[in-house]
């Protein structure tokens, strides 16, 4: 059987709860907006249309200025809907609207092999287990098969900096070049 | 006669990746047997080579977990080194959970340079489920990005970074399944991840569930993932019901039907039952379709290994490769029991 070593009785017993747990109670908001992945789907292709248009904006005021006010309308919009960490490499639309971020072991690639029978997790039993939620998710997207994708390690100094404004930048170079190829 | 001993080990042969034992037997279309070796709470390196010694002629391959269920013991990389030394095919396994990218990387150079020819790609269990449940997680990559890594070091010969390596580690790369947890549907799509990333072997989670087993092996078979990767499927005598009910409620990831428990607790003897069951389990997983070998998880009882292999029958009349000691020591230890023989003679 497992050792466990003894700890000692006090007053305050702050394990009574998981780390995980006192950080960040509720599950509902990440849960419902799982459940329209669709919907949040479309939203982003918008919102990421709308920030391509505007590169010329981006670049004329210079990206390193913009990412500040950025960063934090992204941050409060996504943690508010996905209890976002602030990765910097935003993986939503490939995993279902389930941040996997989330998950305790921060696994990009597909549930562990721990998780319980009733779906909830193998470290915090009673959350459900983010890449259950994260293959429902992607089941009702468009873009069904994006969670099949290999996802890379997650680079981690890109943390507290602005996904919505990496892509952008990074599309805006790829049609640059498409473009370059074209002439 | 043992054809293993003609096989030249400091080879790589023709579309293999690795020297390995494991390879070869499992790429000839042999049917496998693997073993988990419960790693010591010590520093004496022959309790490690006394452990492995009971898998001796039965397996083809030893597990050296790598802080198996969170609880510290000695490292993966250890028990690989002592048992290369000695001639044994260890599987080294790497969790994410306690290294971050640069040891992990540094590790497999390592391992690959004390003859270390499987690796076996791991996320880990969590800390809460161990001995140390205030350790830091660190989770830096996980089970695929873990894969890949290992796949860009042996076939481009670069780290992570890009920067290359003058000898690459030819490594057999393994990843581990588990079909009895949900997402069931995600499941088999999720081996097909891991094969995309690397995976060349799987050995699974204890497979205590026939039935289940064979809808996801279907499902595997339908997309033609069994002839990519080859699938080993983990099996273990339990001692009793009472650990039976423990395991299931305690051990993540692990299904054990009530059918199964009910059938223990019938027993009369229930340690010899659990011996039975995985007898039994073993000769129905050996006929579904797909499955390329057995890796045996006897927690514990590590000794009934061979007796269990034996009476199952799946090895047919293969024997895999055993310890055989050098000329040398042979003439001495015979010298020894011919000693031995005598005094007990004059004795009488």
């Amino acid at each position: 059987m497992v050792f466990r070593p003894k700890k000692k009785e006090t007053a305050y017993k702050p394990s009574d709860t998981s780390a995980v747990r006192r950080q960040r109670a509720r599950y509902s908001i990440r849960l419902w907006s799982v459940r329209r992945a669709r919907l949040f789907e479309a939203v982003y292709n918008a919102l990421a249309d709308v920030f391509l248009k505007l590169h010329p904006l981006w670049n004329a005021i210079g990206y390193r200025r913009v990412e500040r006010p950025v960063m934090v309308v992204e941050k409060a919009v996504k943690s508010f809907l996905f209890d976002c960490r602030m990765c910097g490499q935003c993986a939503l639309s490939d995993t279902g609207m389930s941040c996997p971020m989330n998950c305790p072991k921060q696994l990009r690639n597909g549930p562990c092999g721990g998780v319980r029978a009733n779906g909830n997790c193998e470290v915090e039993p009673d959350m459900p287990c983010v890449w259950v939620q994260a293959w429902q998710g992607s089941q009702r997207m468009r873009a069904d098969g994006n969670i099949l994708k290999v996802q890379k390690p997650v680079d981690q100094s890109l943390r507290n900096s602005s996904a919505w404004l990496r892509v952008t930048a990074q599309k805006a170079a790829e049609r640059e070049a498409a473009s370059e190829t074209a002439q | 006669m043992n054809a293993d001993a003609y096989e030249d080990y400091s080879i790589v042969p023709e579309g293999h990746s690795s020297r390995g034992r494991l390879e070869r037997i499992l790429r000839r279309g042999e049917f496998a047997i693997t073993a988990e070796l419960n790693p010591p709470d010590s520093a004496d390196p022959n309790e490690v080579y006394e452990r492995g010694g009971v898998f001796d002629g039965w397996v083809d391959g030893i597990n050296a977990t790598d802080g198996s269920g969170a609880n510290c013991h000695m490292s993966s990389v250890g028990i690989c080194a002592l048992l290369t030394r000695v001639g044994y095919a260890p599987i080294m396994q790497i969790s994410c959970r306690d290294r971050n990218r640069i040891a992990i990387q540094g590790d497999v150079l390592g391992a690959a340079a004390m003859g270390v020819s499987n690796i076996l790609c791991l996320t880990g269990d969590g800390v809460q489920a161990g001995d140390q449940p205030g350790a830091k997680p660190v989770f830096d990559f996980d089970c695929m990005s873990l894969l890949e890594t290992i796949r860009t070091m042996r076939d481009e010969g670069r780290f992570l970074s890009g920067r290359k390596i003058t000898e690459p580690p030819k490594v057999f790369l393994g990843a581990a399944i588990n079909p009895f947890a949900p997402p069931y549907d995600f499941r088999p799509l999720r081996l097909k991840k891991k094969i995309e990333a690397g995976a060349q072997f799987v050995q699974s989670q204890y497979c205590y569930d026939v039935p289940m087993l064979r809808e996801y092996m279907k499902r595997v078979c339908d997309m033609g993932l069994h002839e990519k990767c080859y699938i080993l499927v983990g099996v273990g005598p339990m001692a009793s019901a009472k650990t039976a009910r423990w395991i299931r409620t305690n051990v993540p990831g692990v299904h054990i039907p009530d059918n199964i428990i009910a059938r223990l607790e019938g027993a009369e003897n229930q340690k010899e039952e659990g011996k039975r069951l995985c007898i039994d389990l073993m000769q129905e997983i050996h006929e579904i379709e797909g499955v390329s070998g057995i890796h045996v998880m006897a927690y514990r009882q590590e000794e009934f290994v061979a007796e269990i292999v034996h009476e199952s029958g799946v090895l047919k009349d293969r024997r895999p490769w055993k310890r055989e000691l050098n000329p040398g020591d042979a003439a001495a230890i015979e010298f020894a029991e011919r000693e031995a023989e005598k005094l007990a003679a004059a004795d009488t």
